[in-house]
Formats: C-alpha cells, sequence, structure tokens
C-alpha cells in the first residue's frame, strides 16, 4: 500500500485558500494606503506636463512654494543623485528638466501638510511651454522613423522563396488597441526617513529591488541606504513593474529633504494619465499557403507604440516576436518588430509583456487563410502546430520539446462541442440580418522565463525559531495572484510540517537583496525553488544533528506530518528544533535559485530564451449586433496545462481572471 | 430641536455624533482618515469602482431600508439620521465572520483583496435588501464593483452560496436600531456651519425638512448647490476640487421624495432615486427601466435621482431622451410659485438650462403609454452597466392602422443637449410605418445632427449608430426578429 506522505495541512497541490483571504473579506488586508499615517506626515502630488510635446521655457514655482501648508516643492534641480528612474535606459528623467515628451510628465512635485493644500498649490506654478509638433499615433512615429531602438528582425529559412513559392498568397494589416492596468489599488509609496540620511520606503511594487536600486540612484546614496517593502499590492499587472520608481523616489527624496515621512498617493485620474499601458500594435503580414491551408511562408511586420521612453519595450516587444509563431511552424519567416517612439505616456508591461499582441497575429493571419479557403479555421490550426522533427523549431532556433497544444485543442474541440455549435452558428447567422455569431477555438503557448536571461535569479531568506515557528521571505510579491501561499505550501512540505506554522512575510529588499521582478509567469518557479533551497539546507543540518545526537544513519531520518522520525523515534518538529538550537545548529538559510539551460543571444535572435513553454486553449462564442456593433461573448471553454499544480484553487483563479482581463474588460 | 450643528448616525449600532463636520468631506475619507477604518477603499473616487461600496439604513416606516452606495461620493451630512454600515461592522464581536464573508472565503472570491471589502458589501447589501431575488439580482448587484482579478465567476458563486447561507436578523436588534433611527429624526431644517480646511472660508450645509423650507432657502441662496444624490455634485469636489460654500440637500424634503400615480400621468418627485423610478417607470414603460437600470451600478441608482439627472442639464445623462420621447414635462418651483415645461424646453443650450435664480426642480410628469404607442430606448456605451452612453437613442411612436401617427424622437449624446430629431420625426409622421419610411427617417437625421467625436466614440460612429437605432425600433416594432445582444435576456434567447 502506497504511504501517503502528506497529511499536513498546506502541502503542495492542496486547494489552499489565499492567506489573506480571511483579511480581504474583514477589511483587515493593511494596503500602503490603510498604515497609520505619522502626525507629521506630508502629502505629495506630482504636477504633470500639459503639453506632449514642448520645452520648458520657465517654470516659476513661487506661488507655489508660498502657498498654504507647503513645505517643499521638488524640482529636476533639487535632485541630488542622477535624475532617472528607467529600468535600465536611462531616459527616463524622475522630473522634466527642459523637455517635456508626454501630457502628464511629472514636471515638478509639492509636499503639504495635506494632499488637498499640496494640489491647491501646484495650480499656482506658472509654466510656459515651447512646443514642439508631436507624433501621438502609431502611423505617425512609422512616417517620421521615431523609435526606443531599432527594429529587429527574428526569423528562419528562406521567407522569400517559401512566399514567392507558395501557391496561395494574402497580405493584410489589421490593429489592436492599449488597455489600462486599472489595479484597484492606484500608485502609493510610503516614504519614512531613517538616521544617516537613509530611508525607508513602502512601494506598491512588483520589484522592490528596482525601486530600491532606483530610489538609492535618485538620492545618490549607496543602495544600502534604501529600504523598500511591500507586504502586498491591490493588483498590479505588470503596471506595478517599472512605475512605482517615479512615485517611491518622489516620495523618498521628500523624506530625506524634510526629514518628515511622506506619502504620495496617486488620485486614480492622475494615475490613468501619468503611467503607461499596454502597447497597441499595428500588422502587416504576407503570407504563403498550400491549397490544404499549410502555412509554407510568413513575414510579418508589427509595430508597438512604446511612448516617449525604453521602459521595458524591448523585452515587450521580443516578447511579441517569440510567440509570433504562437503554436504554429511557420515554415520560412521573417518577424519584423517595430518599436515607435510617440509623445505619449511610456508603455510598460501588461500581463503577457506583448505575448498576446504576438500570438494575436497568427491567430489572425490563420483566420484569413481560412477565411480564403472556405475552410474551418480549427482544422488549419491543428494542420499547422509545431510537430515531428523538421517542424520544431521556432523562428528563434529553439526546438519545442514538450507540444502538446495539439490534445488540449481536440479535448477542448470534443468537450466544448466545437463542431455541433460551429454549424449551428451558421444556421443562425443565415437566419439573422442583424445579429450575427462566431466561434474560435485558439491554443496558447507561452514561454516561462525572463528572456533577459540574468534575471532569472531568486532567492529566499528561512528562520527556524526554537519553538517550530517558521518565518519564510523570499523576493517574489504578492498582487493577488497567491505566490506567497504557494511558496508557503513548499516551506511546508519540505519540513512536513502545517502551512499555519509558517509566518509569510512582506517582501522587504532588507531580507533578501538584488531579486527580479515578480514578473514573466515565473514567480512560483523561481520563489518557490529559492525557498525550497532555503528550507533544505535547514532540515540537512537538522538531519545531520539528528542523526548525530540519536546516533543513526541520516538516510533514517526523515520528515513526516508535524514530526521527525529518527530510526523508530518519533519526536515532533519543535522539539527537535529546540534540542537543534540548544545545541548551536544554525536555523536560518538563504535559498537561491537560478533557472538552467537558458540562453539567449540578442543580437542574433537565437537561443533558447524559455525553460519551458506553458499550454492551454480556449473556445468561445460571441455575438454581434451589426447595427450598432455591439458583442458579447456567449460562452467560453478554457483548458489549461498546469502541470503538476502547487494550488489547484488559486491556479484556476489565474486562469479565469486572466482570460476575463484579456477579453479586454 | 432648533437647528443644530450636529450630525448624528448610527454605526455598528452606536450613535455617532459629529460636530461641526465639512459639509463636503466624503463619507469614505472621514472613515479612512478621520476613523481609521480603513476597510473602505478607494478604486476612484467617483463611484464608477465600488471599492469604496457602504450600506446606508433609511427608516421606512417601522422597517429599515438598506441600501449600498458609493461612500467615495457621499458627502458626510448626508449620513444625519441615518445607519452606516461598514464592511468592518460585519464580523461578529469574537471576531468570526459574517456568511457573506465566509462565503468569499470559501469561493477564492478575492485574489489582492482590494475591491473585495466593496463586494461584501454589495452582495451584504443584496442579502439585506432582498430585491429580486434570482434572475439577474446577483450580476446587477456587482454591476458597480470593478475585480481586475478573479474575472468574477469564484465572486458570483459566493453570492449563490450565502443566499441560503444568511441568518435572519434577531428581531430585538431590528427594533433596536429603528427606535434610535427614530430618534434621529428631524422636524426642522440641519443647518452646518463649516470651514474650508484649504481656504478656511465658511462652507455652509442646509437639509430642509419641508419643499416650503427648500424653496426658502433655495430663494435665499440663489446660487447654491443643490445636492440631491451626489453622484454628480460628488465628483465636483473629488476631481474637479470645488469648494461648494453652500449646498441645500433635498433629501430630507418628503415631498420631493415621492411617486405619485395620477392615473393618466405619474410624477415623479425630484429626489426619488433611480432605484425606486425604475421600478415604476420600467412598469410603464419596460424599455425605460433597463434604460435607467444601465445609467448606473445599484450603488448609483440608490443615490442618484432622476431629478438630478435633469437638473444638471448634461447633454448625456440618459433620463431625459427617454422622458422627452413620452412627452415628460418638468415641473419648476420658486418659492410658492410653480411652473411646468415640455422637459425638451428645459435644455436651451450646453450649460445652460431654463432655470431662474431661486427657481429648483421640484417634479417630472410622465404620461402613461397610450394606445397604439411603442417605447424604445437604446443605450450604447463602451461599458454596459454604469457607464456614460455614447448614443442613447429613445423613441415614441405612436402607430395606427399602419401609420405612423406620432413620433417622438429624442437621442442624447448626439448635440449640446438632449435633443429631438425633428427631420426624422417629420420624415415619419402620416407615412406607412414600412422599412422604406424608417430608411427615409435615418437619412433625414443627418440634417438633425452633427456629433463630435471623443473618447466614447467617433462622430462617424454616434450618426451611423443613431440611425442605424431607428431601424432597430422598426424592426423590433413590426417583427419578432431578435434584435438585442447586450440585454442578458436578449443574449439568452439569442443563444
Amino acid at each position: 500500500m502506497p504511504v501517503k506522505l502528506s497529511e499536513i495541512k498546506g502541502a503542495v497541490h492542496a486547494d489552499l485558500r489565499h492567506d489573506s483571504a480571511h483579511k480581504h473579506v474583514a477589511g483587515d488586508a493593511v494596503y500602503i494606503d490603510d498604515l497609520p499615517e505619522p502626525k507629521d506626515m506630508l502629502h505629495l502630488y506630482v504636477a504633470m506636463s500639459e503639453k506632449a510635446h514642448a520645452t520648458i521655457e520657465s517654470m516659476d514655482l513661487n506661488g507655489v512654494r508660498a502657498a498654504t501648508g507647503v513645505a517643499l516643492v521638488l524640482t529636476a534641480d533639487d535632485i541630488p543623485g542622477h535624475n532617472d528612474v528607467s529600468p535600465f535606459a536611462g531616459d527616463d528623467p524622475l522630473l522634466a528638466e527642459k523637455l517635456v515628451e508626454y501630457i502628464g510628465q511629472p514636471i515638478f512635485a509639492v509636499a503639504a501638510t495635506s494632499i488637498e493644500a499640496a494640489r491647491a498649490a501646484a495650480l499656482k506654478a506658472n509654466v510656459s511651454y515651447n512646443e514642439h509638433p508631436s507624433f501621438v499615433t502609431l502611423d505617425q512615429a512609422m512616417e517620421s522613423d521615431s523609435a526606443i531602438e531599432p527594429m529587429q528582425i527574428m526569423g528562419q529559412g528562406d521567407p522569400d522563396a517559401s512566399l514567392a513559392g507558395a501557391p496561395n498568397r494574402l497580405q493584410g494589416s489589421f490593429r489592436i488597441g492599449g488597455q489600462d492596468h486599472f489595479y484597484l489599488e492606484g500608485q502609493i509609496a510610503f516614504a519614512t526617513p531613517q538616521e544617516d540620511g537613509d530611508v525607508h520606503v513602502y512601494s506598491s511594487t512588483q520589484h522592490p529591488s528596482e525601486v530600491q536600486h532606483l530610489v538609492a540612484h535618485v538620492l545618490g546614496r549607496p543602495t544600502n541606504a534604501v529600504t523598500v517593502e511591500v507586504r502586498r499590492m491591490g493588483g498590479g499587472f505588470g503596471g506595478k513593474e517599472t512605475h512605482p520608481a517615479i512615485f517611491a523616489a518622489l516620495s523618498a527624496l521628500a523624506a530625506v529633504k524634510t526629514g518628515r515621512p511622506v506619502k504620495l498617493r496617486l488620485d486614480r485620474d492622475d494615475d490613468m494619465v501619468m503611467t503607461g499601458k499596454r502597447h497597441d500594435f499595428r500588422y502587416d503580414y504576407d503570407v504563403g499557403f498550400d491549397d490544404a491551408g499549410n502555412i509554407l511562408g510568413i513575414e510579418i511586420e508589427m509595430a508597438a507604440r512604446c511612448g516617449r521612453s525604453t521602459d521595458l519595450s524591448p523585452a515587450i516587444n521580443d516578447r511579441a516576436m517569440f510567440h509570433a509563431d504562437n503554436c504554429y511552424f511557420l515554415g520560412g519567416s521573417r518577424i519584423k518588430s517595430h518599436r515607435c517612439k510617440t509623445h505619449t505616456v511610456s508603455n510598460t508591461a501588461f500581463r503577457g509583456f506583448g505575448g498576446p499582441q504576438g500570438m494575436l497575429g497568427i491567430e489572425y493571419v490563420i483566420d484569413d487563410m481560412a477565411r480564403a479557403l472556405g475552410k474551418d479555421p480549427f482544422a488549419l490550426r491543428m494542420a499547422n502546430l509545431y510537430g515531428e522533427a523538421g517542424r520544431d523549431v521556432t523562428p528563434y532556433g529553439m526546438t519545442v520539446e514538450d507540444n502538446v497544444a495539439g490534445e488540449l485543442m481536440e479535448t477542448l474541440a470534443r468537450g466544448a462541442d466545437y463542431g455541433a455549435r460551429r454549424e449551428a452558428i451558421q444556421v443562425f447567422n443565415q437566419e439573422n440580418q442583424y445579429l450575427k455569431k462566431g466561434i474560435a477555438l485558439t491554443p496558447v503557448k507561452f514561454g516561462i522565463s525572463f528572456t533577459t536571461t540574468h534575471l532569472n535569479q531568486a532567492g529566499a531568506l528561512v528562520h527556524v525559531y526554537a519553538d517550530g515557528s517558521v518565518h519564510l521571505n523570499h523576493g517574489g510579491t504578492e498582487m493577488g495572484q497567491g505566490l506567497f501561499v504557494k511558496v508557503a505550501q513548499v516551506v511546508a512540505e519540505e519540513f512536513q510540517i502545517d502551512v499555519d506554522h509558517i509566518k509569510i512575510t512582506a517582501t522587504t529588499t532588507a531580507k533578501v537583496p538584488n531579486t527580479s521582478a515578480t514578473a514573466a509567469s515565473s514567480g512560483s518557479d523561481l520563489n518557490g525553488m529559492a525557498a525550497l533551497d532555503a528550507a533544505r539546507k535547514i532540515k540537512g543540518r537538522l538531519i545531520e544533528f539528528a542523526a548525530e545526537k540519536y546516533d543513526c544513519p541520516k538516510d533514517r531520518v526523515s520528515f513526516r506530518n508535524n514530526n521527525i522520525y529518527i530510526e523508530n523515534k518519533e519526536v515532533a518538529f519543535a522539539d527537535l528544533v529546540n534540542q537543534a538550537y540548544l545545541n548551536r545548529v544554525s536555523l536560518s538559510a538563504t535559498g537561491f535559485y537560478r533557472t538552467p539551460k537558458i540562453h539567449y543571444d540578442r543580437a542574433s535572435h537565437k537561443g533558447r530564451p524559455f525553460y519551458y513553454f506553458c499550454y492551454g486553449a480556449a473556445v468561445s462564442e460571441v455575438i454581434i449586433d451589426t447595427l450598432t456593433g455591439e458583442n458579447r461573448v456567449l460562452r467560453s471553454d478554457i483548458l489549461h496545462d498546469v502541470g503538476r499544480s502547487l494550488n489547484p484553487a488559486i491556479d484556476k483563479g489565474q486562469i479565469e481572471g486572466g482570460f476575463i482581463q484579456g477579453m479586454g474588460c | 430641536m432648533a437647528s443644530s450643528n450636529i450630525i448624528r448616525f448610527l454605526l455598528d449600532g452606536k450613535l455617532r455624533e459629529i460636530e461641526n463636520p465639512d459639509p463636503t468631506e466624503t463619507v469614505l475619507n472621514h472613515l479612512r482618515y478621520g476613523m481609521a477604518r480603513t476597510g473602505t477603499k478607494e478604486g476612484c473616487a467617483e463611484g464608477d469602482c465600488g471599492a469604496c461600496t457602504v450600506v446606508i439604513g433609511e427608516l421606512d416606516g417601522n422597517n429599515i431600508r438598506y441600501r449600498a452606495v458609493n461612500a467615495c461620493i457621499l458627502f458626510m451630512p448626508v449620513l444625519d439620521g441615518k445607519e452606516l454600515i461598514t464592511v468592518e461592522s460585519l464580523c461578529a464581536d469574537d471576531g468570526s465572520l459574517h456568511a457573506v464573508q465566509q462565503a468569499m472565503v470559501d469561493t477564492h472570491g478575492s485574489q489582492c483583496g482590494f475591491c473585495t471589502p466593496g463586494i461584501v458589501m454589495s452582495l451584504f447589501a443584496l442579502k439585506k435588501e432582498n430585491r429580486n431575488p434570482g434572475g439577474n439580482a446577483i450580476e446587477d448587484a456587482l454591476a458597480g464593483n470593478l475585480c481586475r482579478c478573479t474575472g468574477y465567476g469564484p465572486i458570483i458563486e459566493a453570492a449563490e452560496k450565502m443566499q441560503d447561507n444568511v441568518a435572519p436578523e434577531n428581531a430585538d436588534d431590528i427594533k433596536d436600531r429603528v427606535d434610535a433611527l427614530k430618534k434621529l429624526a428631524r422636524h426642522q431644517t440641519l443647518e452646518l456651519t463649516g470651514k474650508s480646511a484649504l481656504t478656511g472660508t465658511t462652507k455652509k450645509y442646509y437639509a430642509p425638512v419641508s419643499i416650503e423650507g427648500l424653496a426658502d432657502i433655495v430663494e435665499r441662496h440663489p446660487n447654491a448647490t443643490i445636492l440631491a444624490g451626489g453622484t454628480d455634485v460628488g465628483l465636483w469636489v473629488t476631481k474637479q476640487h470645488r469648494e461648494l460654500d453652500v449646498v441645500i440637500y433635498i433629501g430630507g424634503v418628503p415631498e420631493l421624495q415621492e411617486i405619485e400615480d395620477h392615473g393618466d400621468v405619474v410624477d415623479i418627485g425630484a429626489g426619488v432615486s433611480y432605484t425606486d423610478a425604475m421600478d415604476k417607470l420600467g412598469a410603464l414603460y419596460p424599455d425605460m427601466g433597463e434604460l435607467i437600470r444601465r445609467i448606473g451600478s445599484v450603488q448609483i441608482r440608490n443615490s442618484g435621482t432622476i431629478g438630478g439627472n435633469i437638473a444638471n442639464g448634461s447633454p448625456i445623462g440618459d433620463s431625459p431622451p427617454a422622458l422627452i420621447a413620452v412627452g415628460a414635462t418638468l415641473v419648476l418651483r420658486k418659492g410658492e410659485d410653480e411652473r411646468t415645461i415640455p422637459l425638451e424646453d428645459y435644455f436651451i443650450d450646453y450649460g445652460k438650462q431654463d432655470l431662474r435664480p431661486g427657481e429648483f426642480v421640484a417634479r417630472v410628469i410622465v404620461p402613461k403609454p397610450k394606445a397604439n404607442q411603442h417605447f424604445r430606448a437604446y443605450k450604447l456605451s463602451k461599458r454596459f452597466d454604469q457607464d456614460i452612453s455614447a448614443v442613447c437613442g429613445c423613441f415614441g411612436l405612436t402607430i395606427e392602422d399602419g401609420i405612423v401617427t406620432d413620433a417622438r424622437i429624442c437621442y442624447g449624446g448626439m448635440a449640446a443637449t438632449p435633443k429631438r430629431s425633428a427631420q426624422a420625426e417629420k420624415a415619419l409622421v402620416g407615412k406607412p410605418w414600412k422599412k422604406n419610411t424608417a430608411h427615409a427617417g435615418m437619412a433625414a437625421m443627418e440634417q438633425d445632427y452633427a456629433p463630435l467625436s471623443d473618447m466614447r466614440a467617433s462622430a462617424d460612429y454616434r450618426l451611423v449608430s443613431a440611425k442605424n437605432l431607428l431601424m432597430k425600433a422598426f424592426v423590433e416594432t413590426t417583427s419578432s426578429v431578435q434584435t438585442r445582444v447586450l440585454t442578458r435576456e436578449g443574449a439568452a434567447n439569442a443563444g
């Protein structure tokens, strides 16, 4: 009879509730704006450019400084370090110096005794602009060759020959719009000055380490002068990867300068104007295919509106290229990607990080082919999936080893009755003049790993206290996705103790340094493995201690069900921990993980950027009113391969929520 | 009792008194920053996301009527005489969760948790109100609560689960609160004098308790801001950051809260909420009920008023086109005097209404449907529930023996005011109600409107869809062909 190993509460693969669920529903979960406000705290308001592209001729802030309640006015001149909060490119000034390049760009900030006072004071500024012509749309930027970096090209084979030899060709063009994150909790930072000019910042961010580095950079101080902490975010979705640095740096700067705590919480309107969104794309394509609908060659030219600065747009657009194949072998392919600079807010990470935009292109192309051939697009999708050797290498040279797309699609088509519904829809459309229905079944293959290879590392810190309680910390951040409970489950499983004994703690740069953003769908993999590494170190020491103390081989010591079994002896986890403590065994460890196998050469766009792919498929039926354009999704079925889920309930929530968000709601 | 400078309300069942409140401080800010009750969240500060949802209890005879509202645009003095329930009120003294909260935990209904307190309160109110149980009640109750994480599936599941799960409240507790609220009833105008924290200027707030009292105060303060539900005025404060020097709240004037059925017409008092008007007008004109439902979420409908939707003169309010299309008239009052005008005449131009100094909107008179009259209303908006219309098209058509004998066609979002389509009406009246007549009306419409392009829609979309709505009205009044995808019933039928 198999031994059931995990009878602990909260082992891996258990449907554990979100660790904060009880607090969420009770209103007890603390977000940054819920923290008690110290009585001398200042509120910071950020004044924004009113022009899309202009030189600031003069900025008279005397009226602002003299206004009621104002303690400090910050301009670019007040920045002691570097006036930059970009993730790497150096082109995101914290406060504009002379040039403004989008409506909403921060130009100065006011710290006052209340947000109302700060806002009212800011209105007393007298700013004069010398306006320049501005590119606002993708097309304007393309016409003017306005770009944040050179066009990138990825591909394989000889697309020109493949296209030329194809019996059928189709060319077309289409677009997809952008999207605001609308995290329910807006951008916020709360900075408290510390001794020696140091600063502690609560920041609602997916990337505490980057916020830390950038705050230090702005202050002109070493990284160790800044601590960034975040317990939870009220949603992130990519919008809190790079942008929080703006607000953290401004509040930190004001705190250091005034010696008072400073809060900067954006009003929703200001948040929407000041912070970047999902990139909107334009696609042009030329596809060659045979009469059966097999793609023989393709050229896809994508253009994305990056906004005024580099931000993460290179990586986002790279990911759009990585997913321009979605699940399909494209034959001879050339994927061009234009990264357009416009005088609009700098677009940024948003769930999928360019991946959805990349996939949309090829799905549209296949639909177009199906219409041209009069075939069911599902058949074309199945026909074009990656397959055996010769049809298993992506345009960036990675071999697809784990392809389950076809199996998922067939299972889903059967389960959701795709064929019969498609026929019923054809009848409906013939019978209805104004309302029309459609159905589509599309797969998804998403590459897991940061495509910037060095980011695929994570750290964790685990303490076991002498009473057997565990303190868990890692570099990942909690934005609702359930990362904290999943990592806690990993540690619970390893120690074989109930998850209740593990204290989930706020992410802080003081405990785990040099972390990557919680992004790229990598949070559980990276941080779970790092925490596992830390737990294993402590467990190893406990085993060694127990083996020595009880004089038995190490392999006779095992952890199970809140106990440690040493040969035939059963010792409670807490008791053994206490004995270890008394015998001067270290019960704290750091953990580290780096994703294996991955490598990528960006110059040639070749390599293995992803550790693995994850796959899913969805079938949706929609109805549209041709008189008004109103439309509605009538039914969606989703099938997703989640492997061995750490927490199926949490993962289901991510799949459903991600799908709905992707619908554009 | 003379007018005092104190507002009184119940919170957690206990009497709270606040002296000298800032008349335009929002309930949300007071809870969060005045009382450190931070469970209620700010997501948008304009009544669109529902993170700030609280529940207000108001005396209704010997019962208390509970309604979910947005605390972010609710001014503190409006709480006077009412019961306030926040997410913190729900947990038992021992910290155990309310059934609504427990259901949300059990179904994994929270992810980031920021919208969750508001969702809990909306579901709590749904259970308390127990209006229209079943059907789309759950979705309707949640339409004003944005959740970006879950996709709503588990929240709807929680709502279904909690339906059977909520223990009935102890009758003694209810009686205690009813008695407590009765003691808070006002018989004289509430008059508050506050100070702007920012400028130090004096701010006045009046809440009269009779229409005569109201008329008197409005005449004395002709430039005052008249406050009903605050779903527009609230944003003047939270978004435009305006200081309102004198606010006159009409929610305590009983005459304005009345719906009176006079047989052939129905009078809707200026202070009647969308929620209440929806029931009455929806019974007369089903499309008008659905239109009002889509004006705003439950929270907005519980606060906002038909009177306010008219009085503010907006070209994109949804109720005026519908009311104009059925021939409603408006009663304006100044002192003792009343005058009645066709509703469309109230709207003179953008930002300009036929409202004289010292005058206020008292009620709207809505004729009941006549024989052979067809009414259709269509709202085109990006967000299905709770959005400002790109185009709102309303049609009051009388068809006798196949001939159009009367046509009242009015659009919102197509001009600087809600505007009738004189040319289209002309093209229809006297003609047989056939497809070519509808086409003639559509073509004529181009002479009536030159709509703008803005973030809601392009001018082209507005004009094309406005014309198509007439075709939709034609199809709906002459056949049983399904033409709607976006009503939930419509989708069900279509599917």
